[in-house]
Order: C-alpha cells, then structure tokens, then sequence
C-alpha cells in the first residue's frame, strides 16, 4: 500500500506527517529541531529516504541538515554560502544601494536525477547548488550577476530567492523567482539568466510594467507541461504558455488575487489551486473564510473549496512555499497555515481535514508519495 | 585548558552539554578559544561567527568572569582566570524573539 510523508517546517521545528495512502489517520513526529525556524524540508525525487532541512536562526544562523533513512535521523551538513565574487549592490527598502548579505536559505530544490544534487534560493537573492549532498555549496553567479541586479528590490519578507523550478525534459533549464525582482529563467545549466516578466503588471513600483522589480511570490508547473508555468504575484495571478517569455492574467472571479501560493494538480495539467488573501496590507483572507480556490481550466474560471475549512472568524495566513500535492490516483492537496494548522484533501480539494491543529506558525509544507 | 560554556541550540548542534573544553596553544585569546572550539566541533562554524565577516552574530554575546566582552578585541587577551581553566568563557544568546 503506498502513503505519504508530509514534511511541515514551522517557526519553532520540523515535524513530519505520515499516514498510508486513504490519508484519514496521521501519525505525527516532531518538532525535530524544537525551537528553530526551520524554512524548507524537502525530499529527493530519486532516492526519497534523502531529505534535506534548512535551519535558520538570527541568533545561530544558517544550518543545513540531511536526512538518508526518512527523517529518521539527521547529519548536519555544509552551512557555508559564500557569494562568488564581489557582492555588488541592490536597492533597500528606501532605494539606497545595499550590499548582499546572506541570510538564510529558504528552500532546497533537489535534483530530479541525482540525490547528492540539491539547489538552494538564499536570502539576500542567490541560488547555490551542492553536487555533494549538501556537504559543499558553489553559488551559480550568473544571476546575481545579471545586468539588473542592482535595481532588484528588496521583498517585505527579506529579499529572497524562493522559488526553484526545475524542467524535468531539459536539465539544462531552470526557473526561480526572486522577491522583489521577478522571474528568471537559464537554458545553460544556470551560467546565463533572463528576466521572464513580459506581461506582469504591477502598479506599487514606479513601472508598472518594468523588466524586473515584480514582486513574485510562487511560480508552479506540472511535469507534463514544462513551457506551462502559474504564478501567484503578490497581485494577480498569471499564467505563460510559452515558458514564461510572455505571461497573462488568470485571476478571474478570485474574491482576491493577492495571496502566495499556487500549485498544480498531480495528473490534470490544467486544474491549479491558490489560497487568496485579502490584501497585502491585511495578511488574512476575506471575509474571515479560509477558502481554497480551484481551477480546473487553467485559470480565469474558479470554485471556492471549503468543505472542511473555517468559514468564518479565521485570519491565517499561507505562506508561499506552504502548499504541495501528492502524486497518489486520488490527488492528495495540503497546506499549512501561519496559525499552525495542516491541511489535507484526498479528494483534489473536495473536502478537507486538519492533520494537525496547533503547530507552530507553518512556513513551508512538502509531500511525498512513497510506494 | 580553557572551559567554554555554550547556549542550548549549540549544545544541540554539536551534541555536548553546556560546557566544553578546549586546548588553545599560545596567546588565549577570544579569536583562539573560538578556533579551537571550531577545530573541536566543525558543526559549530558558521554558527557563532559569520562566514563572511568573520565577526560576531549579532544576537550572541561574549563574557568572562562577569565582564562583557563582545565589543573587545577578538585578539586581546583573555582573563587569567579564563587562560587558567578557572572561569568559563560564556557564549550566550539574545533574550530576544517570540
């Protein structure tokens, strides 16, 4: 019988969800690492025994963990992020030119070929790759290198690389997304980057249809589709039928189309999901109603899911690296909440249950399908 | 032999208790007595000092015998006490954060 392992980082620790593949009964571990923030968990693709953890603490700074038995035990392993050459500059918050500095990483992307392969996107906004399951890191310059850098903005939630998409018909492409710069793309393994925000409209900064200065909360792909990509901006939401080379608007009769996540259905390429949020003044959804929204045209046309969810008097938020999907025939949806609540559908969003309702504030929710 | 006491995270980390002990050939210094734990616990690079800068974290401090010492030269001399084993040298973290 196959299951599922839920992976939840929280402001306080990592706790890992387990139940076989009905998903009505859940076993819970954790907090493993209690008391840290940890940003990120995520699991190989090849080998899912291996995970990898991102630790970050202003008081002890950056630590990266892995696992090799499933979250069983952990190693700690490389936590040196050191920027290729010199850091240049971006803009603050008041448009004054600003040194990178590292901070954190926010996610890990392992690769999809080889387990010892893992990416991570880093505060201030770099991408790093370790050939070596985490043991080393070498930052991929290029972008940081890119023409625009020095006008990149800086997010309101640190100035941030998190998003990693990797293109499973092409390991030369990649995408990322940085807040506040936008979309990015290579086609040579990571060497040379392109801005990928034609068609991006964004009225808080001072051009509203700038190259680069977008605010990009979460790009999402499904495998079949690699030249189809989903972004949730901080407002709208935008599709790319061509890689990202061009983008449109898809955020319809969304009640809001802030918010920032947004994730594709495991086996139908066309049905997305996104959690809008009143505004981004007010990190809550309307109305107090903790709805889900799917589309199962791509966009443009959505149904409210809330079978399940509070409906009224809930002012959660859901970060953006804080839903996935699982891969089993009745697609698995789930998403965790800034009130440390886990969210589970094992019917693609029909009705939903709380694995878990008391976490700490969760930052980031992966999943894995296990045979 | 110089005792070195560390905050609870770091205990973890490196999986120790409170305090731990490390040889320093040479000068005690507060730049010394962190190599020499580094040396000891690689697990603890990164976390006491930036990377980058080599500098202290912002939200841990340095004392010895009651003093403050995070604001000092990382290449002055420690205390006698400190050099003799008789005093820890304290790492301790920001009563900060929720």
């Amino acid at each position: 019988m196959s299951s599922v392992r839920v992976l939840v980082g929280t402001r306080k620790g990592a706790f890992i969800l387990t139940a076989d593949e009905k998903r009505d009964k859940w076993h819970v571990e954790g907090p493993l690492f209690g008391g840290l923030e940890i940003y990120h968990l995520k699991g190989s693709p090849v080998d899912p025994n291996r995970i990898y953890a991102s630790q970050a603490s202003d008081w002890f700074g950056q630590v990266i963990h892995r696992s090799d038995d499933g979250g069983k035990t952990w190693t700690t392993v490389g936590n040196e992020f050191a920027y290729d050459g010199p850091t240049g500059t971006h803009q603050w918050y008041d448009g004054t030119a600003h040194p990178w500095d590292f901070r954190r990483v926010w996610h890990l992307e392992p690769s999809l070929h080889d387990p010892d392969v893992v990416y991570a996107g880093v505060e201030d906004a770099a991408i790093f790759r370790s050939d070596n399951g985490g043991r080393t890191w070498q930052e991929l310059p290029g972008l940081r290198r890119h023409d625009t850098s020095g006008i990149w903005q800086t997010g309101g939630g640190g100035f941030c690389l998190h998003t990693i998409i990797l293109d499973p018909t092409d390991p030369d492409r990649i995408y990322i997304a940085i807040s506040a710069a936008g979309a990015f793309r290579t086609d040579d393994g990571g060497q040379t980057w392109k801005p990928i925000n034609r068609g991006l409209h964004s009225d808080y900064i001072p051009d509203a249809n700038a190259e680069v200065g977008h605010c990009v909360h979460r790009i999402a792909m499904h495998p079949s589709q690699p030249n189809v990509l989903f972004m949730q901006k901080h407002w709208d939401v935008l599709r790319s039928d061509n890689a990202g080379d061009d983008w449109h608007e898809v955020s319809g009769n969304l009640p809001s189309d802030f918010g920032f996540v947004v994730d594709v259905h495991a086996h139908e390429p066309e049905t997305i999901y996104v959690v809008p949020i009143k505004s981004d003044s007010e990190h809550y959804p309307p109305e107090g109603k903790l709805r889900v929204y799917r589309s199962r045209t791509g966009g443009n046309e959505w149904e409210a899911l809330t079978k399940g969810l509070p409906q009224e008097d809930c002012y959660v938020n859901v970060l953006r690296d804080a839903m996935a999907v699982d891969n089993l025939d009745s697609c698995g949806v789930y998403f965790g909440t800034t009130g440390g609540q886990v969210y589970a559908s094992a019917d693609a969003g029909d009705n939903w249950n709380a694995i878990v309702h008391d976490l700490p504030a969760v930052l980031s929710v992966e999943v894995q399908t296990l045979p | 032999m110089i005792r070195v006491i560390i905050p609870h995270h770091l205990r973890n980390l490196a999986g120790t208790g409170a305090e731990v002990t490390v040889e320093v050939a040479g000068p005690v210094t507060q730049r010394a007595v962190l190599d020499a734990l580094e040396a000891r616990y690689p697990v603890l690079r990164g976390t006491i000092r930036d990377y980058a800068t080599g500098q202290r974290r912002p939200f841990l401090r340095f004392f010895a015998c009651t003093e403050d010492l995070s604001h000092e030269s990382p290449d002055a001399l420690l205390p006698e006490e400190v050099a003799a084993g008789i005093e820890p040298y304290r790492i301790i973290g920001a009563i900060a954060g929720g």
